[in-house]
């Protein structure tokens, strides 16, 4: 699994100015997924004991749930935009960056309790965010 | 549980499809409008997000987190696998820390 792949035929290889355009967008979408991961939280609550249909109809009756989703659709286009320049495993995992936000708004404006747990588990993700994006802005290997 | 594991894995094959699907857009509206695998992508999501929206609506959601966080492992196995992208040490070292640090918080949000 480790051995070095050559890119598969017909996937271009993008150069390494739009590589690095396509992590920023995809950083940057993260903070648009935190907002709508909140809202749908938020919509979620009021679906606790409903079925898979009623679920549906709540998508586009229940507004924290609609502007959630809205959301997610305006990241789905940018980052489909971002795909066609760089990897998906690079740019995939980028998305966890979101986890950072949610846990900070969650502090900040609901005053929920911070811990060392928590400072710890920012700091590794912002680490693991960081080596993904450094090093897939290089290119390296 | 099991709502939100199905669905992070879903969700990461819909990523491929996405990914896929980015390639053959062209400056012709069609390649958008009759793009299947764009449409197969956004329709994987939007069936995990469903459960999603199932599954936390009932669980706890320390426990769930790290259960979304494993479409991270599961996206550089399909990467490899369809798209030729090498599992560098600069990935796994990369999603390691990610999985660490989504622990970690999930520990913390008891």
């Amino acid at each position: 699994m480790l051995t070095p792949a050559t890119p598969a035929p017909g996937v271009h290889v993008p150069d390494p100015a739009k590589r690095k355009l396509a992590i920023f967008i995809v950083l940057a979408c993260t903070l648009l997924v935190a907002v709508g991961q909140y809202l749908i939280k938020l919509g979620a609550n009021r679906l606790s004991h409903a079925g898979l249909v009623a679920t549906m109809i709540g998508i586009f009756t229940i507004p924290q749930l609609f502007a959630g989703y809205c959301l997610y659709g305006v990241f789905t286009v940018l980052f489909v935009y971002a795909l066609r320049h760089g990897e998906l495993s690079i740019l995939y995992p980028l998305i966890a960056l979101g986890y950072v936000w949610v846990t900070i708004t969650a502090v900040v404006a609901f005053h929920e309790t911070m811990n060392p747990f928590k400072i710890v588990g920012l700091l590794v993700i912002i680490s693991g965010v960081a080596v993904l994006g450094i090093g897939g802005g290089a290119g390296a290997e | 549980m099991v709502l939100v594991l199905v669905g992070s894995v879903i969700g990461s094959v819909g990523a491929i499809f996405l990914k896929s699907g980015a390639h053959q857009v062209n400056r012709h509206w069609t390649s958008i409008a009759f793009n299947w695998r764009l449409a197969l992508g956004v329709g994987t999501y939007l069936a995990s997000s469903v459960l999603f929206v199932k599954g936390m609506s009932n669980g706890e959601l320390s426990v769930l987190f790290p259960l979304v966080s494993l479409s991270y492992v599961c996206t550089l196995v399909w990467s490899r696998l369809f798209f030729h992208e090498a599992i560098t040490k600069v990935k796994l070292t990369g999603v390691g820390l990610i999985l660490a640090g989504i622990i970690f918080l999930s520990l913390g949000s008891r």
